[in-house]
């Protein structure tokens, strides 16, 4: 099918999240205003007005209700998903990276940048069920690895907290105490900055995509290497697929490259890979810029891109697609 | 130790224990390795040592020389000898005042027949005797000059003379193993990063199969011998020259430092090296220094030093004006001559004595390009115009030795020529630019000799479209067809011309033209009949696989960014690469001769790309025919082979999906067990809400709500 292409942001994409129900999807963009749309038709629903700086994340709460955004400006902000009111606002002195809401929705992590002298952090807040109630206190703070976090997520049962950022190390960290459980291997691990990292959807099993040119697949409890997808691009984003064995990979030449090579050459399609026998599978182009957000839709029948073109582009599977045989 | 460094000591210790050695036995300060071999380790403080060779050891006779066979002339005569000996040895340098001594027997007064020079500097002494050692002064007196410091030494060589000492003989390597491989693959050389790599192409795997693999091997290029005995690697200290039968091992070390070229004689019996070293005072120009070692020995055998004017043709000197290599090589397999353009002159060396053919240069006024016939000892000479037309330019074969001349063709109001041998030496194509009426524009043509004919007959061949530019030109390796992209504009022809047509009088006629192709380079393939077509540059790698029997396209495919193209020896596949010229795409493509992509290789940092050259067949050309007449006999055999390894391949590979998929699967079998002993927390940790992750994939009911919002409450007063 044609993809729908959703023009409403007016800078590059940075991510996507789709809500539980896979009916919303939600954009991130280097603009301030983070938006939802439909994710069927790809209709604009509305906007999140009030950030004043580019937006890196965002999650939603498994009712729908609650958004959280971490955005350069400084602040990680708690929306009402319905009305689009803010809520609350956390404060750091320093750009907030990733966000990620735990398991019951009462827990977030949210990682800030090092920035001014200070280190980089991840960071626990307890979202309080009645807004009025909301503290900034942090539950966990953690220090330590050098450079840019550039996503932190929950392990399974909330019991670990799973980072990864420029250092290129992927590392397991006790959510009670903050202790470094796992680090993963240098030598099988990614060579350069992992840019994304997509859980799967029962928590097992996560991808990491890096600027080394390839998606690693992790197991979440043991950190062990299962799969490596090699690519010939620098990789800026990935996703699983909640139905099938496919992963997607997205990501291209970086944007300081892109003005001196022709477009075929930027490789900005979006790969799909047989996640099990690593082979690939097929393409989906489109955009003209590198990828830099892609999620898949939770009934696994649609995905959704973003684009360093400011674009985001919505595709809903041929039945084709369902029929692939390796 | 540098080596050190780059052996990981993980590696020390696995090569050890193979070699059956307890590391921790082991003092390595009683270590010593043999005098003079450092077994392929070059040490760190090497480069010092190369500086400081031969420290000065001040004698105080180093300016001075021995001039010996002077004729012995009687005291009326000795006025008149000295003068011509001070003529000749004040060209090179100035002699000190009474620094010429030529002693007089005291008996008969009659002079010894040599005589004692001293120079101002020892380097003037060195370039004279260096210049002089061997000149003619008449017919049995030739000098013989050398360093009187070397007197000394020269004394020193013991009279009795003993047997040199004959060291048993072992046996070498086998070099030419790699042509014994059962599937007969070829190999090839690359070079990414700092990772130098030799490779099998295994195009029935579609994929490269490793050789040998060397980390900061090379300081800045490798290169195959011509016929792929030995693999050259280029570094500061000079060139190392690699072989064997299972691994590569250090053949030679050609000492030259900062080496920048090097070159081997097509019959792989000498390597050139050049250097050029930049002048301390900036207005003089490039000093060259040129080594011809023996590739077997390992022996120096002639150097040449000069500044870079004598190296080139034009006056205008400096790095531009070589071409390298120097030194073209003629006279076949065998090596016999090499030769040099000089200003007016040719000079050919033989290579039994590694001296002028003749003893002297071969003079042609103003001389600008050569080029040897790749099989025979027959140089093509082109001199242009001059005086304004009224001395046509020129193109001549010569025979060596000997200096015949066996055709001449003048030309007038050329331009320029390019010569082009077909590689058996059969046909001389020499592309030819003249003038136009006006002298402001050029037109090309192509002089066409058939050197192997009577009398060698030259026919002339002029584009259908006189104006076309001349875009690029092959010959068909060991054939009669020659290829030419013409055209101006983006999108040029390519012709495809025969010299075999026609009768007993053969007479060269086009076979087609191809129109509007996206092409500016040809790739022929080594055996003939196929060619490529390819786009480079500005034309993004554009490739087009073309079959010149039957004058029709095999292929054509793309390979986008492409710099280098090169068939393998045998002309069954073509490599294309990326190289780092072009930033991105770095990398290499595998193609077979038709056209079919077979596999890819990226390699970030893409510098080289070479496919190791073979032998010439032993095969007769009448068994070459005989084969191809019944290659369906022979291929069988080779189609049974192909077939094994294609359905061995889908059996391993349906075996590897397999085990990838068992092994997947009691993965997720663990992942689920997990998953459902995590149930009941998960439940709590969502306040008893089951999620739709929670397998039983329950509906969610679709409800209607209705949601009213007040906007604006208006209260109007109504009369």
């Amino acid at each position: 099918m044609r993809p729908i292409l959703m023009k409403g942001h007016e800078r590059p994409l940075t991510f996507l999240k789709y809500n539980r129900e896979g009916d919303l999807l939600l954009s991130c963009a280097k603009d301030h205003t983070p938006t939802v749309w439909f994710a069927d038709d790809g209709q604009r629903l509305g906007t999140y007005r009030g950030h004043n700086g580019a937006v890196w994340c965002c999650d939603v709460s498994h009712d729908s209700t609650r958004l959280v955004t971490g955005s350069a400006d400084q602040s990680v902000k708690l929306w009402d998903v319905q009305t689009g009111t803010q809520l609350y606002s956390f404060n750091f002195n320093s750009p907030a990276r990733s966000v990620d809401f735990s398991v019951g929705d009462k827990l977030v992590i949210i990682t800030t940048d090092p920035f001014m002298g200070n280190p980089s952090t991840i960071q626990v807040k307890r979202i309080a069920e009645d807004p009025e109630d909301q503290t900034s206190d942090s539950v966990l703070t953690i220090k330590g690895p050098q450079g840019r976090i550039n996503r932190a997520v929950w392990g399974p049962l909330n019991k670990t907290i799973i980072s990864a950022g420029e250092d290129s190390i992927i590392r397991i960290w006790d959510s009670e105490t903050g202790r470094l459980l796992k680090e993963s291997d240098k030598e099988s691990g990614h060579q350069k900055t992992i840019s994304s990292l997509c859980m799967f959807t029962d928590k097992s099993h996560f991808l990491t995509g890096s600027a080394d040119k390839s998606a690693k697949l992790w197991d979440t409890r043991s950190l062990t290497l299962l799969k490596t997808y090699q690519m010939d691009r620098p990789v800026n984003a990935v996703a699983i697929s909640p139905l099938l064995d496919h992963v997607v990979i997205g990501g291209g030449q970086e944007a300081v490259n892109v003005t001196m090579t022709d477009r075929r050459a930027g490789k900005f399609e979006a790969k799909f890979y047989h996640k099990i026998l690593q082979d690939e599978i097929g393409g989906v182009k489109g955009h003209f810029g590198p990828i830099n957000a892609l999620a898949f839709n939770p009934d696994g029948r649609s995905f959704s891109s973003g684009g360093e073109d400011g674009y985001v582009r919505l595709h809903h599977f041929d039945p084709d697609y369902f029929s692939i045989r390796m | 130790m540098a080596a050190a460094a780059v052996l990981s000591m993980s590696e020390i210790e696995n090569k050890a224990m193979n070699i059956g050695i307890d590391l921790s036995t082991i003092v390595f300060d009683n270590i010593v390795l043999p005098p003079g071999d450092d077994f392929g380790i070059t040490s760190d403080d090497e480069d010092i040592l190369h500086e400081e060779v031969a420290p000065e050891f001040e004698t105080g006779y180093g300016n001075v020389i021995v001039v010996d066979n002077l004729p012995v002339v009687s005291p009326e005569k000795f006025a008149k000898l000295e003068g011509v000996i001070r003529k000749i040895y004040s060209q090179t340098g100035v002699i000190k005042e009474r620094g010429l001594w030529m002693p007089v027997n005291p008996g008969t007064n009659m002079t010894l027949g040599y005589c004692f020079i001293e120079f101002n500097t020892a380097q003037e002494a060195k370039e004279a005797k260096e210049k002089t050692d061997g000149y003619k002064l008449d017919k049995s007196h030739i000098f013989i000059v050398d360093m009187f410091d070397d007197i000394e030494r020269y004394m020193n060589v013991p009279e009795e003379w003993t047997p040199a000492e004959i060291k048993p003989y072992e046996a070498g390597d086998h070099l030419q193993h790699w042509l014994t491989d059962e599937k007969a693959r070829d190999q090839f050389v690359i070079r990414a990063g700092t990772v130098t790599e030799i490779f099998w192409n295994d195009a029935r795997q579609l994929r490269p199969d490793p050789v040998y693999h060397y980390q900061y091997w090379i300081d800045s290029f490798v290169q195959w011998s011509p016929l792929g005995t030995y693999l050259a690697t280029v570094h500061q200290q000079g060139a190392i020259v690699w072989g064997g039968k299972s691994t590569f091992n250090l053949i030679h070390r050609f000492p030259h430092n900062q080496v920048k070229h090097i070159d081997f004689s097509p019959g792989e019996r000498f390597l050139v090296t050049y250097s050029s070293q930049e002048p301390s005072n900036p207005r003089d120009t490039h000093r060259v220094v040129l080594n011809i070692f023996d590739l077997r020995t390992g022996k120096l055998m002639r150097d040449f030093k000069g500044s870079v004017d004598d190296f080139t043709t034009g006056g205008s000197g400096g790095l531009s004006g070589i071409s390298w290599p120097i030194f073209k090589w003629g006279g076949g397999k065998e090596d016999k001559y090499f030769a040099r353009i000089g200003k007016n002159a040719i000079y050919v060396y033989e290579t039994e004595t590694f001296i002028l053919v003749d003893k002297k240069s071969y003079k042609v006024d103003n001389v600008v390009d050569f080029s040897w016939s790749p099989t025979d000892s027959i140089l093509a000479l082109f001199v242009p115009e001059l005086g304004g037309g009224n001395q046509p330019a020129r193109v001549s074969l010569v025979q060596m030795p000997g200096k015949v001349e066996l055709r001449q063709k003048n030309l007038f109001s050329v331009s320029d020529c390019k010569m082009y041998w077909q590689s058996n030496g059969e046909y001389l194509a020499v592309k030819v630019d003249w003038y136009t009426k006006t002298k402001k524009s050029t037109y090309s043509g192509f002089e066409l000799f058939r050197i192997k004919e009577h009398d060698i007959p030259i026919e002339v061949l002029e584009l259908d479209n006189k104006n076309d530019k001349i875009i690029a030109f092959a010959w068909e390796p060991k054939g009669h067809r020659f290829a030419v992209i013409h055209g101006d504009g983006p999108r040029p022809d390519v012709s495809f011309y025969s010299m075999k047509t026609g009768g007993i009088t053969a007479r060269v006629s086009k076979l087609t033209t191809l129109k509007a192709k996206q092409a500016n380079a040809l790739y022929w393939s080594p055996a003939g009949r196929f060619i490529v077509l390819a786009g480079l540059k500005g034309f993004n790698g554009q490739l087009e696989f073309y079959n010149v029997d039957d004058l029709e396209t095999m292929a054509t495919g793309e390979h986008f960014m492409c710099t280098d193209i090169e068939w393998d020896p045998t002309g069954r596949y073509v490599a294309t690469a990326v190289t780092l010229v072009h930033v991105m795409e770095n990398g290499f493509h595998i193609w077979s001769f038709n056209g079919k992509l077979l596999y890819r290789i990226p390699k970030d940092n893409f510098f080289q790309f070479q496919w190791r050259p073979r032998p010439q067949s032993l095969l007769s050309p009448e068994k070459e025919e005989e084969i191809s007449r019944n290659l369906r006999k022979y291929s069988k055999k080779y189609e049974a082979e192909d077939q094994d390894v294609s359905l061995a391949l889908s059996e391993q590979d349906r075996k590897k999906r397999r085990v990838l998929q068992e092994e997947w699967e009691t993965w997720t079998a663990r992942w689920k067990q997990y998953h459902e002993e995590e149930r009941e927390l998960r439940l709590q940790l969502r306040d008893g809400e089951p999620s739709d992750d929670e397998g039983s994939q329950e509906q969610y009911e679709a409800k209607e709500v209705e949601a009213e919002e007040v906007l604006d409450v208006h209260e109007e007063i109504v009369d």
